[in-house]
C-alpha cells in the first residue's frame, strides 16, 4: 500500500507540478491539486504505464482522489 | 529523426498522394487500404522509388477493433506515430427520396465514425509525446452543401465541427487538429460522375480547373510541418476558389 502511494505520488508530482506535501490520500485531483479533465486522463494513462494495468473508462471516472486511485491499483495488482 | 505518418485510404487518388508528398519529405509512411491491396501496393512502389519507407496495413476503419489493431500495428512497427491523416472516404450518392439506410450508414461509419475510433486511438501516444499532427481531409460539400450527396456532405460536415472540437481538447498537449477541404479533384471517387459533368463543374471553378491530388497532398504536408506548427481548428480549402 504504502509503496503504491509513493509511486503515484511521484508520478503525480512530477505530472502535476505539485508540492508533494500536497498529495495525499484524502487529495482531490482537480480542486486540490488544480488538474484539468485532460491531466486526470492523462494521469491514469501514465499509471497504467507504471503498475502495468488497465484501468477502465467506468472505473476512471470514478476517480476523484489520491486515495481512490491508490486503492485502486492496490486491489487490482 | 524522421517522422511517422500514418494515411488512411492511401491505396489511391488523395491518399496516396499523400503518402507520396510525405515519403519525399523524409517521413515513414504507414498506407492503411481497405480493399485494393494491388492499388495499395502500387503506393509502396511509388514511396519506395521516391526514397521512402513505407508499411502497409489493411483495415475497414468502420469498424472499431480494426482501427484500434491499425494503430497498434503502425506504432509496432515505427516505435511512434507523429502524424495522422483521416483520408479514407467512401460515396454512395443518391437524392434524399432515394437513399437507402444502408448508404447513409456505411458513408457515415466510414468517414466520420471512423475518425472518433482512430482518433481515440492515435490521442494517446501523441499527448504522452506532447507532439502530434492530425489531419482529416473533408471537402467542400460539408461546406456548402451538395445535392446527391446528404450523406457524404453530413459526414464531412461532421468531420469539421470533431476537427474543431478536438482542436480545443489536445491544443494544451501540443497536438494540432486541423482540415483540408478538397474541392473537384481528379480521382477514382469524382471520374463516376463522367465526362460531361466534370468539364461543366470545371468551368465554374475561379482557377478553370479540376485539382489533382497533388495539389491537395502538398497542403496537408504543410499543415504536417514545422511551418503549421501555429495553426489549429483549421479548415483549409483546396478547391481552386470553388467556394469562398
Amino acid at each position: 500500500m504504502s509503496d503504491v502511494f509513493e509511486r503515484v505520488k511521484t508520478i503525480i508530482v512530477d505530472r502535476l507540478s505539485v508540492d508533494g506535501a500536497k498529495v495525499t490520500p484524502e487529495a482531490t485531483f482537480k480542486e486540490d491539486l488544480g488538474a484539468d479533465s485532460l491531466d486526470v486522463v492523462e494521469l491514469i494513462m501514465e499509471l497504467e504505464d507504471e503498475f502495468d494495468m488497465e484501468i477502465s473508462d467506468e472505473d476512471a471516472e470514478k476517480i476523484t482522489t489520491v486515495g481512490d486511485v491508490v486503492n485502486y491499483i492496490s486491489s487490482h495488482q | 529523426m524522421s517522422k511517422v505518418a500514418l494515411i488512411t485510404g492511401a491505396s489511391r487518388g488523395i491518399g496516396r498522394a499523400i503518402a507520396l508528398e510525405f515519403a519525399k519529405q523524409g517521413a515513414q509512411v504507414v498506407i492503411n487500404y481497405a480493399g485494393h491491396l494491388e492499388k495499395a501496393e502500387e503506393t509502396a512502389h511509388l514511396v519506395q522509388a521516391a526514397g521512402g519507407e513505407s508499411y502497409l496495413v489493411q483495415a475497414d476503419v468502420s469498424r472499431p477493433e480494426e482501427c484500434t489493431k491499425l494503430v497498434q500495428t503502425a506504432i509496432e512497427k515505427f516505435g511512434k506515430l507523429d502524424i495522422f491523416v483521416h483520408n479514407a472516404g467512401i460515396t454512395r450518392d443518391n437524392l434524399l427520396l432515394r437513399m437507402k439506410d444502408k448508404d447513409w450508414q456505411e458513408v457515415l461509419d466510414t468517414n466520420l465514425s471512423s475518425a472518433f475510433y482512430l482518433a481515440k486511438e492515435v490521442a494517446r501516444p501523441m499527448m504522452k509525446a506532447r507532439s502530434g499532427r492530425i489531419i482529416s481531409i473533408v471537402s467542400v460539400a460539408g461546406i456548402s452543401g451538395n445535392a446527391g450527396q446528404i450523406n457524404y456532405a453530413a459526414s464531412k460536415a461532421g468531420l469539421i465541427g470533431f476537427t474543431k472540437s478536438l482542436a480545443r481538447e489536445l491544443a494544451p498537449r501540443n497536438i494540432t487538429v486541423n482540415a483540408v477541404a478538397p474541392g473537384l479533384i481528379e480521382t477514382d471517387m469524382t471520374h463516376v460522375l463522367g465526362q460531361a459533368t466534370l468539364e461543366k463543374l470545371s468551368a465554374s471553378i475561379p482557377l478553370g480547373r479540376a485539382g489533382k491530388p497533388e495539389d491537395v497532398a502538398g497542403v496537408v504536408a504543410f499543415l504536417a510541418s514545422e511551418a503549421a506548427a501555429y495553426m489549429t481548428g483549421q479548415v483549409l480549402h483546396v478547391d481552386g476558389g470553388m467556394v469562398m
